[in-house]
């Protein structure tokens, strides 16, 4: 890290800090499902910006991840934040024996396969037989977790603090594991597979590894989603959830890490001004707003920033 | 200096009188002098967007109401968010309604889960989320969640009533049963065994169920038909009723046939089933349905007709939601005009559990909405009607409570 970055980092850490201070309760619980889909839209970044497999089936382990932390704290009492782990180990998994049979798959395949994955899931919660732990259609409602320590913050600031701990916490093995050989490797797998092959990558590991590690970050996204909502249905995690991911990483900058952050602040507040424009057609604006985003930013709103902040040095050292 | 004393007498009286005659207005957020803000959850996109109409009918009514002068000297603003069916979203919605738009209550918010959703934070919050659209028996709980209400009539009152007519036309039947697993199939079975009491046992001989992501309810048929059932209680989803309709129809099964209210409109169930396979359905109405021609000439249809052409004339005619969301919006006209200049939070609840025989023109003559501080169940009583193989036809007394 440069130093200029370093002091970026910082003043959007103390931003970030600040925010739930300065903006209503309601807000801050906006901010909070920001922060969950960073996560998730990481998650899937790492699969498919940086090992390029494409996923149209995320909303699945998020779903999985929201259900582990909804039946731990309902069936068994466990504390909120103890799901977590439970959540992101039972996706890693999850997310990795999926990943073996997928890696026959290459490219619009895959992206069925995890379509079918995505689909299914939503029924497959409403199963009679499982209905004991998921309540069914009925869904399970959780408590919203209060400030430990007697802390002087209301439950939705606690809460935005605790996803930003976690958030910070994700955000930095992922900056760690991409920067890495690791991440080269995944990244040579993306750009040809042979070639990382005769370097001595082993793609299949290297490929269900990414599924696994990927399903974790979107299934932890989904765990603190479900605190966040403190209800879980199957309603909730339909294939849209998926689509609106994947919308999220193209929007937000394909193989980057700031562009989590940006896809995840596109995905929970467009919908919302569309809804303002227009009651009628609140996804035909949705859609005027994609098709706009696509084309003014080819490279997703991460791209245009590192392509304005490269003219903008550029400029300044020719004068 | 005496008689100056009277007029500061009088000031006097004047100013103690004044504050005792301000006090009887009390407001909530979201209420005031000019405004009531009444907030909305719809599903305006997704799945389930056929039920967006209600939204908008009611946003047309209380424009309607507006004109003429609002409620009280009130104004409404109705402010409705979409939430696609999605109970995140919901959820999303009721807070940004609660604590960004700061209305006074919550009105018709559709959808079980949806409503599930937000069922606690609404308790929590203390804010009424009232006459919620949905069918489920648990909105009826004014113990455990004072803030919550419904209003159409639930399945469980549907259910009894099925079982009431049961007992008395064919004491001697032989009930098969098929339902949808989940909470709105069990609330109508569980509605019926309560209605059919001690002979429950005996008279249920075969019940079937079904999953939604079933693809057909085919050999669920062909058993209830094996089992020598005489009645058929069927309990499904449009799709589904459809299914079973046809697929009795071709196995030769003939049983007093009952449809739940969910599955009966004439465009998604009937005739898909084939209108003369539907000949003799039961099943039971409680608004006036616009396409009835029963009503062709009646007053209150009329009168709903001028208001869909003036205030929402991209609406359907035909749709009976539009009549629905009349019907459910003059309920919360009702129940805010007889809070009067108390718009508080908790008056409008109490007002909500005090109706007393109120009646809208639009329902079925005869049924009428009651509530009290521990009966949270509005709609009670339903009409049954039979299917002539063109379209329903009322018959009997208006039953329920």
């Amino acid at each position: 890290m440069t130093r200029r970055q370093i002091i970026v980092l910082a003043l959007v850490l103390i931003a970030a800090a600040a925010l739930p201070f300065f903006v209503t309760n309601y807000r801050t619980f906006q901010f909070t499902l920001v922060l969950v889909y960073a996560i998730a839209l990481l998650g899937l970044n790492m699969l498919t910006g940086y090992n390029g497999q494409i996923s149209l089936g995320h909303g699945a382990f998020y779903a999985i991840g929201a259900y582990c932390t909804a039946i731990l704290m309902d069936k068994y009492g466990v504390p909120y934040w103890a799901t977590l782990p439970v959540a992101g180990a039972i996706c890693l998994l999850v997310g990795f024996l999926f990943g073996l049979p997928a890696l026959r798959l290459e490219g619009l395949y895959l992206a069925l396969a995890t379509f079918a994955l995505g689909v299914s899931l939503p029924q497959l919660l409403k199963y009679k037989h499982f209905e004991h732990w998921t309540g069914g259609v009925q869904g399970i409602v959780i408590p919203k977790p209060e400030a430990p320590f007697g802390l002087p913050l209301k439950p939705d600031q606690w809460l935005y603090f605790f996803t930003l701990a976690v958030t910070l916490v994700m955000f930095a093995l992922a900056w760690n594991l991409l920067r890495g050989r690791v991440g080269r490797a995944m990244m040579a797998i993306r750009d040809n597979h042979i070639a990382a092959e005769a370097m001595g990558v082993n793609n299949a590991i290297y490929k269900s590894l990414t599924f696994g590690v990927s399903a974790m970050y979107t299934g932890i996204a989904g765990s603190l989603g479900a605190i966040a909502i403190q209800f879980v249905a199957p309603d909730s995690f339909n294939i849209f959830l998926s689509i609106v991911l994947l919308v999220g990483i193209v929007i937000g900058g394909l193989a980057s890490i700031s562009g989590a952050i940006y896809g995840a602040l596109f995905i929970q507040f467009i919908p919302n001004i569309a809804d303002e424009i227009s009651k009628a057609a609140p996804w035909a604006i949705f859609g005027l707003f994609l098709i706009g985003f696509v084309y003014l930013m080819p490279m997703g709103i991460a791209g245009a920033i590192r392509m304005a902040l490269a003219r903008l040095m550029q400029k300044r050292q020719n004068t | 200096m005496r008689f100056r004393l009277v007029p500061i007498a009088a000031a006097v009286a004047a100013v103690l009188t004044v504050p005792t005659a301000f006090a009887q207005k009390k407001y909530d957020t979201g209420a005031s002098d000019t405004e009531i803000r009444v907030g909305n959850t719809n599903p305006y996109s997704g799945p389930a967007s056929a039920y967006g109409t209600i939204g908008k009918a009611i946003g047309a009514y209380f424009k309607m109401v507006n004109e003429q002068g609002g409620i009280n000297g009130r104004k409404v603003t109705w402010v409705s968010y979409d939430d696609g069916y999605s109970p995140p979203k919901t959820v999303e919605m009721a807070r940004k309604l609660v604590e960004q738009d700061q209305v006074l209550m919550l009105f018709q918010t559709l959808g079980t889960p949806c409503n599930t959703a937000i069922h606690k934070y609404m308790n929590m919050q203390k804010v009424p989320q009232s006459f919620v659209a949905t069918g489920a028996t648990k909105w009826n709980d004014a113990r455990n969640f004072p803030w919550t209400i419904g209003w159409q009539p639930n399945y469980q009152t549907e259910g009894r009533i099925y079982a009431q007519y049961i007992l008395k036309h064919k004491p001697n039947a032989k009930i098969g049963i098929l339902y949808q697993n989940d909470d709105y199939g069990k609330d109508y079975v569980k509605g019926m065994v309560d209605g059919l009491g001690d002979k429950a046992k005996t008279m249920i001989i075969k019940e079937v169920s079904y999953e939604v992501s079933d693809p057909t309810v085919d050999s669920q048929i062909v058993q209830l038909q094996a089992s020598g059932a005489d009645v058929f209680f069927n309990v499904t989803t449009p799709k589904f009723a459809a299914q079973a309709i046809r697929k009795a129809y071709d196995i030769g099964w003939k049983p007093m046939h009952f449809l739940n209210n969910v599955s009966v409109s004439l465009a998604t169930v009937l005739k898909p089933a084939g209108v003369e396979k539907s000949v003799g359905l039961i099943s039971t109405a409680y608004l006036k349905d616009p396409t009835d021609k029963t009503w062709a000439n009646d007053a209150a249809v009329k009168k709903w007709e001028a208001f869909m052409k003036k205030y929402y004339p991209e609406g359907s005619l035909e749709d009976p939601s539009n009549m629905y969301a009349y019907t459910v919006a003059s309920t919360l006209h009702q129940v805010l005009k007889q809070a009067g200049d108390n718009l508080t939070r908790d008056n409008v609840m109490k007002q909500a559990a005090n109706l007393k025989d109120f009646a809208v023109d639009t329902l079925i003559p005869g049924i009428k909405i009651n509530t009290s501080s521990g009966d949270y169940a509005p709609i009670e009583s339903v009409q049954l009607m039979k299917f002539n193989g063109t379209q329903w036809e009322l018959f009997g007394d208006v039953m329920g409570k």
